[in-house]
Formats: structure tokens, sequence, C-alpha cells
């Protein structure tokens, strides 16, 4: 969630003069009010009058190079109930269509894949990275917000949100403080979080590290029922106000997470000693009978996140520069360091252009693994392929462009390509001209409609 | 060395701070501009950070709370 209120915005007029007499206000506060006055009356973006809902509406639309698509409207809403109390919803819905790597590697023979519903078996060419192409799946999240005054300085926020899709389910709540420094210069801020999440997968969940099984043969699968996990969140923060145009927020954020953090549906490629996935009596011995070369991942049932954010918004004589830099490290063995770049270049009569430049890069899980051998398998403690836990570098570029209409509204639309890279090798793979990691892309665009009501 | 880097940036702009201008209510006009909150867009971060939540190991960072997604 985001802060209703930093200390450079909307407290700029919230000024009050604590004089008994209202014939003695000071100059100070006399000037104050007369250049809020001015200030309202210039304002480059109206704002919303007291009972007017700030509606804020979006539609995305996600598309990867032959893998998967999204489309996902979004609706926000948020009124002024009370001077300085307001409330606020968001609506999401996803949509997502399309075919993703689920660990296994390609090969120099043809691959065949049960479904994540274990009921039927898909085909992979000879030398293609296998894709799971029944990905299908549609979310409905909504959450809202309720901040509350406490006194000039204070105030606080509660939170909840709910979302839910066919195998997946998560409630939330939070709670944030918020404390402006007397001159509103300076805020502080402190965050709680916590979340309850149920995956119940397609067809039952999958027994981690056990042999994917060929549902056309006699043996069964291992399966569970469904399973839960859980989220806790602590951030504390700092904005301040650095001069007349500068302002900086620095965050702290430590996050746990327990239960069950595999993903159900993903599995790992069990090799050879040639590198190439088992088979005949090799697969026999190792996995059993109907037994396919993969087994099922697992992941440790905990999971601690640390996180230092820092952004800084600096106005030049028209534009402005929005920068940002994330440092993420968790006990998974990752570290990440994200830098996104923003320049609002005016272009006059209430027109901009906002080019983007996001580069993201992570290490490798501890666990992570290209495939494994039938002994790892029946030896590993914790093993997964997927490849978002590889090590990689996400760069997107991207330009928006916004433009107010009439006194009360504006549009964005905005455009942008995202490239990620891996850079893992798999010497045995490379020998039979196989490509485990090609490069993924994806193209962005979101069009966005803001208005009173 | 990107370690480094990290703590001498922080330092570097935690003494910053101490040489903060006091700026009074008045001179807020830039910092007071849509364009000059530190998220203009909310949606936009919202979708932002629910893309690179699906694709990548990390998130958060901005804020506790928010819904969940199977996704990741």
């Amino acid at each position: 969630m985001q802060l209703r209120n930093s200390p450079g915005a909307s407290d700029v007029c919230s000024h009050t003069d604590h004089s008994d007499n209202p014939n003695k206000l000071s100059i100070k506060s006399k000037l104050s009010m007369a250049t809020c006055a001015l200030l309202q009356a210039g304002a480059p973006t109206a704002q919303a009058e007291s009972g007017e809902w700030d509606v804020d509406t979006a539609f995305l639309y996600y598309s990867e190079d032959a893998r998967i698509s999204v489309f996902e409207p979004v609706i926000r809403a948020e009124k002024e109930i009370d001077e300085g109390e307001f409330v606020k919803f968001k609506l999401v819905y996803d949509a997502l269509t399309g075919s993703t790597p689920y660990g296994a590697a390609p090969s120099p023979s043809a691959q065949t894949i049960t479904n994540p519903s274990g009921n039927s078996t898909y085909s992979v060419a000879p030398g293609e990275l296998p894709l799971n192409n029944s990905f299908k799946d549609t979310r409905v999240a909504f959450s809202g917000d309720w901040t509350i005054p406490l006194d000039r300085l204070k105030q606080i926020t509660l939170g909840a949100n709910i979302s839910t899709e066919y195998d997946f389910n998560s409630i939330g709540v939070s709670a944030n403080y918020a404390q402006d420094s007397h001159d509103k210069n300076r805020t502080y801020t402190v965050g709680l979080g916590v979340s309850a999440e149920t995956w119940d997968p397609v067809g039952g969940k999958n027994t981690e590290l056990a042999y994917m099984i060929d549902p056309e043969g006699s043996t069964p699968q291992p399966k569970g029922g469904s399973d839960t996990k859980s989220n806790f969140d602590v951030m504390f923060g700092l904005i301040q106000v650095i001069n007349r145009s500068t302002i900086m927020q620095f965050n702290l954020g430590h996050s746990t997470s327990s239960g069950y953090l595999t993903d159900p549906y993903r599995y790992i490629s069990i090799i050879g000693t040639d590198g190439l996935p088992l088979s005949g009596a090799d697969l026999v011995n190792a996995g059993g009978p109907d037994a396919f070369p993969y087994i099922y991942e697992k992941r440790p049932d905990s999971r601690a996140r640390n996180t230092f954010f820092w952004r800084t918004a600096h106005h030049l004589t028209e534009d402005v520069i929005n920068v940002s830099y994330r440092y993420f490290t968790d006990d998974w063995g990752i570290n990440s360091h994200t830098l996104d770049f923003r320049y609002r270049y005016e272009l006059g009569g209430s027109h901009y252009l906002q080019p983007r430049l996001r580069y993201y890069t992570q290490s490798e899980a501890d666990f992570y693994i290209n495939s494994l051998t039938a002994t790892q398998a029946s030896n590993v403690e914790f093993a997964s392929a997927d490849y978002r836990l590889r090590e990689l570098v996400t760069t997107t570029i991207g330009l928006k462009y916004g433009v107010g209409i009439g006194k009360n509204s504006e549009f964005t639309v905005r455009a942008e390509l995202m490239n990620q890279t891996y850079t893992i090798t798999d010497p045995n793979l490379e020998a039979n001209n196989l490509e485990l990691a090609p490069d993924l892309d994806a193209v962005i665009i979101q069009l966005g409609y803001h208005f009173f009501w | 060395m990107i370690r480094i880097l990290l703590i001498t940036s922080v330092i570097t702009s935690v003494q910053g701070l101490s040489a903060c201008t006091t700026v009074q209510p008045w001179e807020k006009d830039l910092l007071a501009r849509p364009s000059m909150a530190l998220v203009p867009d909310e949606n936009e971060n919202f979708l932002d950070e629910h893309i690179y939540f699906s694709k990548e190991a990390s998130s958060g960072g901005q804020g506790v709370g928010g819904g969940g997604c199977g996704c990741n």
C-alpha cells in the first residue's frame, strides 16, 4: 500500500496556526494561507473536491513472445469522507493464457510430460524447450483502505485485501502508521501486514520430490490435497523534503513466509551420465514403473526477506526525475538490485512524455538446479528448476504519454519492452545444440484514465 | 563491490538528510504538484509490482499489504 500523504504534497496547505485569536494569525500563517490559495488556483491537475470520488482506471496488456498473455483491468476509487479521513477501494481482474516453462530441460529426443491435472499428457518435439501450454487462469482481487487522522500530524491506515483464483486464495490485513514532523518536512512510517494463502492445485498437490507418473500406466501419482502458507511483513520508512524541489524516501522492510512455499506444478528433469533425460531400464530402476524422467520440485518451508528501498523525486525547471533503487536479500541465497528511472518531459499544454528504464539483476537461489541425476534426486533436500530462481537480468525500456482532458481528467498510455536473460550454462545440452534458457521478451501496454466523479 | 557502493550510498544519503533545507509551507509549490508525488501513478506502480513479482524472485520494498497471487 502507498502512503496517502507525503510531506511535500498535500500537507502544503494544511499548515495551521495555533493562536487562540483568529485575528492574530502570524505573518507566516497568513503567507502560507495566501500561497495555498494561489497554488490551488493554479494547480496543474485538479484535485478531488469534498464528496467527490477520485477514480483511477487502467487496462494492462502483457504479452510474452510465444508464451503468456495477460489482460488486467484495474479500478481504484478514493474519497475523503471527513476532514483528513479517506476510504479507498481497488478491484482487479486478471486473465492469463498461454504457455510457460515448468522446469523440464530440452532433449534431443521427443518428451512426454503429464499435464498439471495428472489426467493426460502432452508431447514435446526433439530439441524444443518444454512448455506447458495448458496454462490458463483468472484472478479477482479486492482491497480496501481506511485512513484515519489521529491529530494534525498523525494518521493510521487500516487495509484489507482478498484475492481468489482457480487454485489459489489469499486474504490479508495491514496497518500503517504515519507521523509528520512539526514543520511537515519529514514523515516517519511503520507498517505491519499479515496474510494467509491457500493452494488447492488442480488434481491435488503433487508429492514433493516424487517422480512424475504416466497417467496411462497402472501406477498412481503420489498426491496430497490443499496446503497453506502465511506471510508477515514489517516496514519502517522515512520521507524527507530535501529542498524546495527534491523529496526523498527510505524504507527498510522485513518479511517472513512459512508453510507450503513450493510451486505445486513445477518439476525437474532427471538425467543420465550423458546429461540427457533418463529412459528405458535406467528410468524404471530410478523412478519405478510408469515413471517419466522428472521429479516435482521442493522448496524450504520458510523464507525471510529483507529490503532496502530508496526513491527520490526531483523537479527541474519544468520536468521531473523520479528514480528508485531497491536492494533485496533473502535466506534462499537470492540477492537482487533494482534500479528504476523515469524522466517526465513536459511538452506544454498539459501533455507530457515519460521515458523509463528499469534494470534488475538477481543471484540464483541456493537450491536452483538445471537438472538432477537419479542419485542426486534420491538424496536432495530441496531443489527447483524454476527459471525465476536463476541468476538473471531483466531490462525494461518504455515510454509513457499523458494528457490532461478538461479540468478534471487525464489519459495516459505507456508502451514498454521487457527482456529477461539468464546466465546459466549446461555443457551437455549445449553439446547437443540445445538451449536451456532462451531470452524472454515481453511487451507491456497500459491505458489509463483518471477522473473525478 | 556492490555492498561497498550500497553502504556508501546509504551513508551519503543519511549525511545528506542532515543538510536538508527547511522548506516553508509557501515554498512547497513544486513539491505539491501531482507530478512530484513519490508514486505519481498508483495503478502503474501496482501493475508493475504484479508483473515483476511473477517474473523475478524479489518483491516488496515499497510498502506492506496488497493482494497475494499464485503466480510465484
